[in-house]
């Protein structure tokens, strides 16, 4: 049980800077799911809070303690891996137990550890048996049961369902949540995938090129997207952008397709005819008559609902996401934007516009 | 209609079998004769071993057993013949015995230096590793025969002529088995580290604990081949070892084989040469599951 607190942690490999500073506070017990694409650093960030790699400046500290300088295995830490690490020689009971043997603890204390976690994960039944004899979601079970038995200040997650079919994959993550809640120790979990990160995380750090893009909990993350980076990495399919201008007075946008969009939630600061994007999710946009046609490319039918491709006036890709079977689509729909579905980002910094 | 198409696709069929035949009978022939190369000379040796000396000694080269295996293979073992006057004779356990430590001590050796070394060039990064793994592959080009004469030279101010040290010690480094255990031990995956580092495992524990234990087929390969390697060992041996009490079969042969000042006991050169051949069969066949297994696959 900790806390962990990130301190202007900053990385550069020879000429590329890989972190740019990145601040972050991790509550007693917290889950905090670190999401992004692939080379935005947040591997780098998991592994500097590991020790595996030396942060270039700036400090980690584990419950007050700073622990920068440390050695992973100095800093009462575990680690639940990729492709789970798990030794190939050794028994699931000796993979488990390693970490204890080492730190010298006694055979009598190791057992009862060990079968603990084994019984709470149900792997009770596989402790003589070598990893390559089980199945992705066993050995995936054993990573964290090897995780677990340490029973250290911090879990440390590298996106540890990746290599498991999608099944499993939804199955485990429910497990990893439920086990984290029940013993509830402080955790830092990267993925990729941002339904793992949404149904994870207490809260997420979205990460883009090096720099936490928002922390917050991930409804606020998809309710209240801080840039058109963050709004369109959360949500599936990705939001919409559309471009637009301000309207004198600050109260509504026009689009280049020719709509104006009125601010529900009250008028934004900024010079009339200053470029803004306005974000709208698939899901948001309804049928109906008196908004844009949409020139339907493709649909995809996902039973229930249906995700259609296409493009408004002004050559603009649009994607609707209705909850109608896809038969009967014409080629043109016509559609309703709300206004009140709307995000309005600045259109050159991309950063979210809040009401003045 | 359905008639002469089955006829066509009956004829096919026994082309077919036709074919296989051929190209079967074809394949035996061809490795009957390569076994028939092979096995020829040992066939030889095993048979001349079983004769008395004044039958070779005449000239004749019998195909068939003689009646003499048993007195040639005691006397070879045990006194190694007649003593010339020039030379005395070396019972063959004697020269076996060296050449077992011999072999065995280079292999052990071996695989032990090359597995330290491989595994600094691997898992540590340090100042200068690239530069200390070239030099240690550089090495590969200077086999003991380019080195033999300044190798001597150290061998003779260090005083280890005629010692079991100064016959291994020249032979133990070795740039293959590092260069082989470099290879192996990159793909092991960072993750192993990673995770061993987590568990508190310093470097010497995750060699013990881990790479040590994923080596093991290797280890037996390599120990096959090494072994071989130093058993067939014959001009370092024939160079630094004057006493006949150090001197390994491969060299203590060819000094049976007279120089014209008596007759050669030919009987009992050849059952020296077939107790020689042994061991190394002996290593083949013990070891030749993990050999293989060490060659072919990888636990991971």
């Amino acid at each position: 049980m900790a806390t962990l607190s990130l301190d202007s942690v900053k990385k550069q490999f020879a000429a590329t800077q890989v972190l740019h500073g990145i601040d972050l506070e991790v509550a007693d017990g917290e889950m905090i799911v670190v999401v992004g694409a692939s080379g935005c650093g947040k591997s780098t960030l998991l592994r500097i809070v590991a020790g595996l790699e030396t942060a270039t400046s700036g400090h980690v500290r584990i419950d007050g303690r700073d622990v920068t300088a440390l050695e992973p295995a100095d800093r009462d830490i575990a680690m639940v891996f990729q492709n789970y690490a798990l030794y190939p020689h050794m028994s699931v009971f000796e993979n488990m137990a390693y970490g204890l043997k080492i730190r010298g603890m006694k055979p009598a204390e190791i057992r009862r550890r060990v079968d603990e976690a084994a019984q709470m994960l149900e792997i009770g039944a596989l402790l003589e048996r070598k990893p390559r004899q089980l199945s992705g979601g066993q050995r995936q079970r054993v990573a964290m049961g090897r995780a677990v038995v340490r029973e250290p200040k911090l879990f440390l997650f590298d996106e540890p369902l990746s290599n498991l079919d999608a099944k499993l994959r939804v199955q485990m993550r429910a497990e990893i949540r439920r086990l984290q809640k029940r013993l509830g120790v402080t955790s830092l979990f990267v993925t990729h995938d941002q339904v793992e990160a949404m149904t994870l995380g207490d809260r997420l750090v979205v990460m883009h090129q090096g720099r936490a893009a928002q922390v917050a909990s991930p409804m606020e993350v998809w309710g209240r997207p801080a840039d058109t980076y963050v709004a369109s990495f959360i949500g599936s399919p990705a939001m919409n952008f559309l471009a637009a201008t301000m309207e004198p007075g600050g109260g509504a946008a026009a689009l280049k397709a020719g709509l104006a969009i009125g601010f529900t939630d009250g008028p934004r600061a900024g010079e009339a005819g200053m470029p803004l994007t306005l974000g709208i999710r698939p899901e948001h946009i309804q049928l109906g008559q008196g908004g844009l046609d949409l020139a339907v490319d493709l649909v995809e039918p996902l039973g229930s609902e249906t995700v259609i491709h296409g493009t408004i006036r002004g050559g603009e890709t649009l994607t609707v996401r209705l909850p109608i079977p896809a038969r009967g689509i014409g080629a043109v729909l016509p559609v309703i934007l709300p206004w009140d579905a709307f995000h309005i980002f600045d259109g050159s910094s991309g950063r979210r516009i809040e009401p003045a | 209609m359905s008639a002469t198409m089955d006829l066509e696709a009956d004829r096919l069929a026994r082309a077919t079998i036709r074919r296989n035949a051929r190209n079967r009978w074809i394949a035996y022939v061809t490795l009957s004769l390569g076994v028939l190369i092979f096995a020829f000379p040992i066939w030889l040796t095993l048979v001349g071993s079983s004769h008395d000396a004044s039958t070779i000694g005449r000239g004749d080269v019998p195909l068939w057993f003689g009646p003499h295996a048993i007195s040639n293979y005691v006397s070879a073992w045990l006194t190694g013949g007649e003593a010339t006057r020039t030379t005395r004779s070396v019972p063959a356990w004697v020269m076996l015995w060296n050449s077992l430590n011999m072999a065995v001590l280079i292999a052990v050796g071996k695989i032990a230096i090359s597995l330290l070394s491989a595994f600094a060039v691997v898992f540590f990064s340090f100042p200068g590793r690239m530069i200390a793994f070239w030099l240690i592959f550089i090495t590969l080009m200077l086999p003991v025969e380019v080195r033999i004469i300044p190798t001597f030279e150290v061998m003779v101010n260090l005083g280890l002529i005629n010692t079991m040290t100064g016959l291994v010690v020249p032979l133990i480094a070795s740039a293959t088995a590092t260069l082989l255990f470099r290879q192996f031990f990159l793909t092991i995956p960072d993750e192993y580290v990673e995770a061993a580092k987590i568990d508190g495992a310093g470097p010497l524990r995750f060699f013990k604990d881990v790479v040590l234990p994923l080596s093991v087929t290797n280890i037996a390969a390599l120990f096959v081949i090494l072994f071989i390697y130093g058993w067939n060992q014959y001009l370092w041996p024939l160079l630094i070892v004057s006493d006949r009490d150090l001197e390994t079969v491969v060299v203590g042969m060819t000094k049976m084989i007279g120089n014209g000042d008596a007759q050669n006991e030919w009987n009992i050169i050849m059952a020296t040469a077939v107790l020689a051949m042994l061991p190394p069969v002996a290593v083949v066949v013990f070891m030749q599951r993990w050999f293989v297994k060490g060659l072919t696959e990888t636990e991971k």
